[in-house]
C-alpha cells in the first residue's frame, strides 16, 4: 500500500511520487505518516522530510524551510515555504515594505524631478523634430 | 554634396537605433520563456493551496475565518498594484493604471477610501503623482521575484484587513493571455469569494481534520499563504506580460526602423543623382561656352 506525495514551494514543485512511509517535522513535533492515515492539517518548522520510496532503499531527504501539511488517507501535500517564516521575521519584513514606502513618500521631490525631467526631455525631441523638418524644406 | 552628408549620418544613426531596438526585442523574448516557465511551475502550489483551502470551507463550515467574512459597510479598501519596473514596453502599464483610475474614480464617488501597495516603480511612481495613499512598497524585483520579499507587503495588508482599517482588498495586474495580447485585471482578494459548492458536494466532504496545534493556527497560516500565493502569481503573471509587451513594441520599433532607413536611403540617392546631373549639365554648359 502507498500513498502519493506532492511537495510544492510557491516557485517550483519540489516531489511528486509515491511512497511507502513519510517523516515530516511538524510544529509540535515529528509525524511519521503510513497509507490511511487520518485527515490532518498542520504547520510545518524547518527541518528534512524522509520519504521512503517502494522499491528504493534508501530514504530521500528534501529539506523544507517550514509550510502546511496536508493529510488525506491516500495523498499527501506537503505547501513548502521557500523563506523561513516566523511572526517576528513577517513582521520585520512587514516594517521594511512600510519604511521604504515612507522614505519613497519623504523622496517625493526626487521622483517628480525625473517626471519634470522627462517631461522636458520629450518637448526638446519633439522641438529638434521640429527643426529637422523646417531644415528639409529650406 | 553638402546635403547628401547630412543624410549619410542620419542614416548611420537610425540604423544604429535598429540595432538597440533589435537587440531588446531579442532579449525580451528570451525573458520572456523564462517568465512564462515561471508563471507554469508556480500553479501547482496555487492549485494545492487553493485546493486545501476549499476543502476546509466544506469540512468546517460553522467556522468563519475573519478573511472569509463580508462586510456590510465598506469604508476603505487596499488595493495592491503591480506594474513592471521598467518602461518600453508599449501600453501594458498605462492599461493598467487606466483600470486603476476608473476604479478610484468610482470608489471616490462612494466616499470609499483606499490605501496602496505599489509593486514595480511604475506604479509606485503613478501613485505618488496622483497623491495616492501609499502604505507598502516593493520595487526592483528583477525577473525572477523571490516569493519572500512578497511577504512584508502582502501582510501590511492582510493586517490592515484583520484591525478592520480596510474593509476589501483588490488586485490588479496584467493578465498574460498570449503573446499579443495582455489584459489588465482587477480581482477581489478579500474577502475571500467561496466557491458555492452543491449539497451533494458537501455531502462528499463530510469529514474534518484534526488540526495541530489548534485550528485557528493552521487556518490563519494556510489562508496567508494562499493570499501571498495569488500575489505571487500576479506578479509572475505581470513579468510575463511586461517582456511579451516590450518584445511586440520592439518589434514595432525595428520595423519602423526599417522603413526609415529605406526612405532615406531613396532620398539619398536622389540628391546625389541631382548633383551628379548638375554637376555634368555644368561642365557640358562650360564646354559649349568655350
Amino acid at each position: 500500500m502507498t500513498l502519493h506525495v506532492d511537495i510544492v514551494s510557491a516557485e517550483t514543485a519540489l516531489f511528486s511520487g509515491t511512497a511507502e512511509f513519510l517523516a515530516v517535522p511538524g510544529e509540535m513535533g515529528e509525524l511519521g505518516i503510513y497509507p490511511r492515515h487520518t485527515p490532518l492539517l498542520t504547520k510545518l518548522k524547518p527541518g528534512s522530510v524522509r520519504i521512503k520510496r517502494p522499491d528504493v532503499a534508501e530514504e530521500e531527504l528534501i529539506y523544507v524551510s517550514g509550510g502546511v501539511l496536508e493529510v488525506q488517507p491516500y495523498v499527501v501535500t506537503i505547501l513548502s515555504d521557500t523563506a523561513i517564516r516566523g511572526n517576528d521575521l513577517d513582521e520585520a519584513a512587514a516594517l521594511e515594505a512600510k519604511r521604504a514606502a515612507e522614505e519613497a513618500m519623504k523622496d517625493k521631490s526626487a521622483a517628480m524631478d525625473l517626471a519634470k525631467a522627462q517631461a522636458e526631455l520629450a518637448e526638446a525631441v519633439a522641438q529638434l523634430a521640429a527643426i529637422q523638418k523646417l531644415r528639409r524644406k529650406v | 554634396m553638402a546635403a547628401g552628408k547630412e543624410i549619410r549620418t542620419k542614416i548611420k544613426s537610425v540604423e544604429n537605433t535598429r540595432k538597440i531596438t533589435k537587440a531588446m526585442e531579442m532579449v525580451a523574448a528570451s525573458k520572456m520563456r523564462k517568465a512564462q516557465d515561471r508563471m507554469k511551475a508556480a500553479r501547482p502550489y496555487a492549485e494545492k493551496v487553493a485546493n486545501v483551502a476549499a476543502h476546509m470551507a466544506y469540512a468546517h463550515p460553522e467556522y468563519k475565518h475573519p478573511f472569509v467574512v463580508r462586510r456590510e459597510q465598506i469604508k476603505r479598501v487596499g488595493l495592491v498594484l503591480v506594474t513592471s519596473d521598467k518602461g518600453l514596453c508599449g501600453g501594458l502599464n498605462t492599461n493598467a493604471l487606466r483600470v486603476v483610475v476608473n476604479k478610484i474614480k468610482e470608489w471616490e464617488g462612494q466616499g470609499v477610501g483606499i490605501d496602496v501597495t505599489a509593486i514595480g516603480n511604475k506604479g509606485l511612481g503613478f501613485m505618488q503623482r496622483m497623491g495616492g495613499n501609499v502604505v507598502s512598497q516593493l520595487t526592483a524585483l528583477g525577473d525572477a521575484p523571490h516569493m519572500e520579499r512578497l511577504i512584508g507587503p502582502v501582510k501590511i495588508m492582510l493586517d490592515a484587513y484583520v484591525e478592520g482599517r480596510i474593509d476589501a482588498l483588490y488586485i490588479v495586474y496584467n493578465r498574460f493571455i498570449n503573446t499579443m495580447k495582455q489584459e489588465p485585471t482587477l480581482k477581489q482578494l478579500l474577502p475571500l469569494e467561496q466557491a458555492a459548492g452543491d449539497e451533494a458536494e458537501k455531502l462528499k466532504h463530510h469529514w474534518d481534520y484534526i488540526y495541530e496545534p489548534d485550528a485557528k493556527a493552521v487556518v490563519d497560516g494556510l489562508l496567508t499563504r494562499y493570499i501571498e500565493s495569488i500575489v505571487y502569481q500576479a506578479v509572475v503573471e505581470n513579468i510575463a506580460c511586461e517582456q511579451s509587451a516590450r518584445m511586440v513594441a520592439m518589434k514595432a520599433a525595428s520595423d519602423n526602423a526599417k522603413n526609415v532607413i529605406g526612405e532615406l536611403k531613396l532620398l539619398y540617392n536622389k540628391t546625389r543623382q541631382a548633383a551628379i546631373t548638375k554637376e555634368l549639365s555644368e561642365i557640358v554648359a562650360g564646354a559649349a561656352a568655350v
